[in-house]
């Protein structure tokens, strides 16, 4: 049998595991698909090779696409997000220099607690806080503006972009006093001596979607069996990920040098949920440090969309009204429904839900009967109700 | 006409000075190369440029997005990436590998000259790469052979001529390169001595 070939983008992160896992151990071969992997250096390139129809899909941070449906970047065709690819996987790094201050004032890096974290971190900050992202439509920029939200840093905070492999660099030459980025880039940093961990994504949202697949609307409209062989061979993908004692050998897969490049040990951490905090081997658990499958995390819920467009809005002078329509728009919960379910997929009744409302994990009606979400309480309490959306 | 001020993004110096002459052959320009990925923001930001150049694989190019989003409409360095209006240049752009993060309100006729200059110029490099990887890869290719002959006229005590036939029908039994076979036999003879 021939396969299809398809052409897949992603950047180098631990995140990208989706599509690596899928090509590697022949969830998409099963599918009749043959993946080639395309490592991209930066998201704009991510952004620039699907819109030009250089890749066929890519491996994208959650609100890029929204972005690009709001005209916040170059006139390309359409992206729609077909799938949430990871959930977690951030953490939120200081520098050295930051960490010491921070010890020496009593913080005692439990690094689950964002309000003491913030507590810690603004009574040694002289100044102005630099935040590095790895892009400014990030989950990275939303977890950061809403950790510092309302609090004395809020007024000083400064978030800059840098490339998640350029992290731990900026930290070095001072660019930035701090940063939040996808592993293995924040323990990398951690690993060279440069700054310490204080605190995981999930403290701040407990369900903080990271990656997405991400395809032109012509090729997911208009290429429907092949969208929907590589939307099953990666959720298949997905689902290995979440099994725990397959988590050794995605980081050995991972960290070849045709994709991340760097000792397993690195991206092992994450995967593991076994972070070490600084240099000195501080090493914390933290269970469910990021999700690929469990708890529905792949549903591509147009709440989450309208939340990330509001913020865009906001930010850019949008109208938030139209702003989240169009986010939810590009967010395919149909398309995941049409190629999911004959994979075995079981499907929530809603499209949307009222997003922060559940401190534990909560199980819904589905499909099947019912579905266990994962808990997805932001830290400052806060709810999020989307605008009305059908099926 | 006033210059336009541009700055090149390249670490590779060689290469960086080609792309200047390009667009230095297009018109006077002020036109700056930053070679390092570190206070790129920062640099920009001084320099107000009306076009910034950049390989559309630097890993900076992220840094640039942000300075094209943080600046109102009407300010300068409002980078926009590439001319909206002119998709067809922009897919040229593209294809040859340059990114380019153009000034809004710049007029499209003092634009296309610079960027037609650097689209030249960045697939003359590619293309000069190519061949130097190319040439790179056939001399590695002849030293390992060499060395394959010689291990092979002293262990059986054949001529060179011998030694290479030997080799090219091995190569072309098993369907391989000869590069391979003489590495593969380089490798052993290691081993075993």
């Amino acid at each position: 049998m021939s396969l299809t070939p398809l052409r897949l983008g992603y950047v180098p992160l631990t995140d990208a595991a989706p599509l690596i896992v899928a090509a590697e151990l022949g969830f998409a071969a099963e599918e009749g698909l043959s993946l080639d992997l395309i490592r991209l250096q930066s998201w704009a390139q991510s952004r620039d090779s699907l819109g030009m129809g250089g890749i066929d899909a890519a491996h994208m941070l959650v609100p890029l696409p929204i972005a690009q449906g709001l005209g916040l970047g170059p006139a390309y065709p359409r992206f729609d997000l077909v799938m949430v690819l990871s959930v977690g996987g951030q953490a939120i790094c200081v520098s050295a220099a930051l960490a010491g201050a921070m010890r020496d004032h009593g913080h005692g890096f439990g690094f689950g607690d964002p309000v003491a974290a913030r507590q810690a971190l603004a009574a040694v900050v002289p100044g102005a806080l630099r935040v590095g992202v790895p892009f400014p439509f990030s989950t990275q920029a939303e977890l950061v503006r809403r950790w510092l939200a309302g609090s004395d840093l809020d007024r000083r905070l400064s978030i800059r972009t840098v490339p998640p492999p350029l992290m731990a660099d900026a930290l070095a030459t001072g660019e930035v006093d701090a940063f939040c980025v996808g592993e293995p880039w924040a323990s990398y940093a951690v690993e060279r001596g440069l700054g310490a961990l204080v605190l995981a994504g999930r403290s701040i949202w407990a369900s903080p979607p990271e990656k997405g697949l991400v395809l032109t609307r012509d090729f997911a409209e208009g290429r429907p069996e092949e969208t929907g062989r590589l939307m099953r061979a990666v959720w298949r993908a997905c689902r290995w990920l979440d099994v725990a004692e397959n988590r050794a050998t995605a980081a050995e897969i991972l960290s070849r040098p045709d994709y991340l490049n760097l000792p397993p040990e690195l991206s092992e951490r994450g995967l593991m949920d076994r972070l070490h905090l600084s240099a000195q081997g501080e090493v914390r658990q933290y269970p469910g440090f990021i999700r690929f499958h469990q708890g529905a995390a792949n549903f591509p819920w147009r709440s989450l969309a309208a939340l990330f467009a509001r913020r865009i809005a906001r930010l850019h002078g949008l109208d938030e009204g139209a702003a989240m329509g169009a986010g939810m728009a590009c967010f395919r919960t149909d398309l995941y429904r049409q190629h999911l379910r004959a994979a075995g997929a079981d499907l929530p009744g809603a499209s949307a839900r009222v997003e922060g409302a559940m401190a534990h994990p909560t199980a819904v009606a589905s499909e099947k009967g019912e579905i266990i979400l994962g808990s997805d309480a932001f830290f400052d309490g806060e709810t999020f109700e989307p605008p009305f959306v059908g099926r | 006409m006033n210059p336009l001020s541009i700055i090149v993004v390249e670490q590779d110096r060689d290469r960086a000075l080609r792309i200047v002459d390009g667009i230095m052959a297009s018109g006077d320009h002020a036109v700056t190369v930053i070679s390092e990925p570190t206070g790129l923001a920062r640099r920009t930001a001084e320099l107000q440029p009306d076009i910034v150049l950049i390989d559309v694989a630097d890993p900076s190019r992220d840094v640039l997005e942000e300075l094209a989003l943080a600046s109102g409409p009407l300010e300068r360095p409002v980078a926009m990436f590439v001319d909206r209006s002119d998709e067809q240049l922009t897919r040229a752009a593209i294809e040859a590998g340059v990114s380019a993060y153009v000034v809004n309100g710049l007029q499209p006729e003092r634009i296309k000259p610079i960027l037609d200059a650097a689209i030249a110029r960045f697939h003359m490099v590619q293309k000069m790469r190519a061949e130097l990887a190319a040439t790179k890869a056939a001399l590695e290719d002849r030293k390992i052979i060499d060395r394959a002959k010689a291990i092979l006229m002293k262990a059986r005590g054949i001529d060179e001529e011998a030694a290479y036939a030997l080799l090219r029908k091995t190569a072309m039994d098993q369907n391989r390169r000869m590069a391979d076979i003489a590495q593969q036999l380089v490798m052993a003879a290691g081993l075993l001595t």
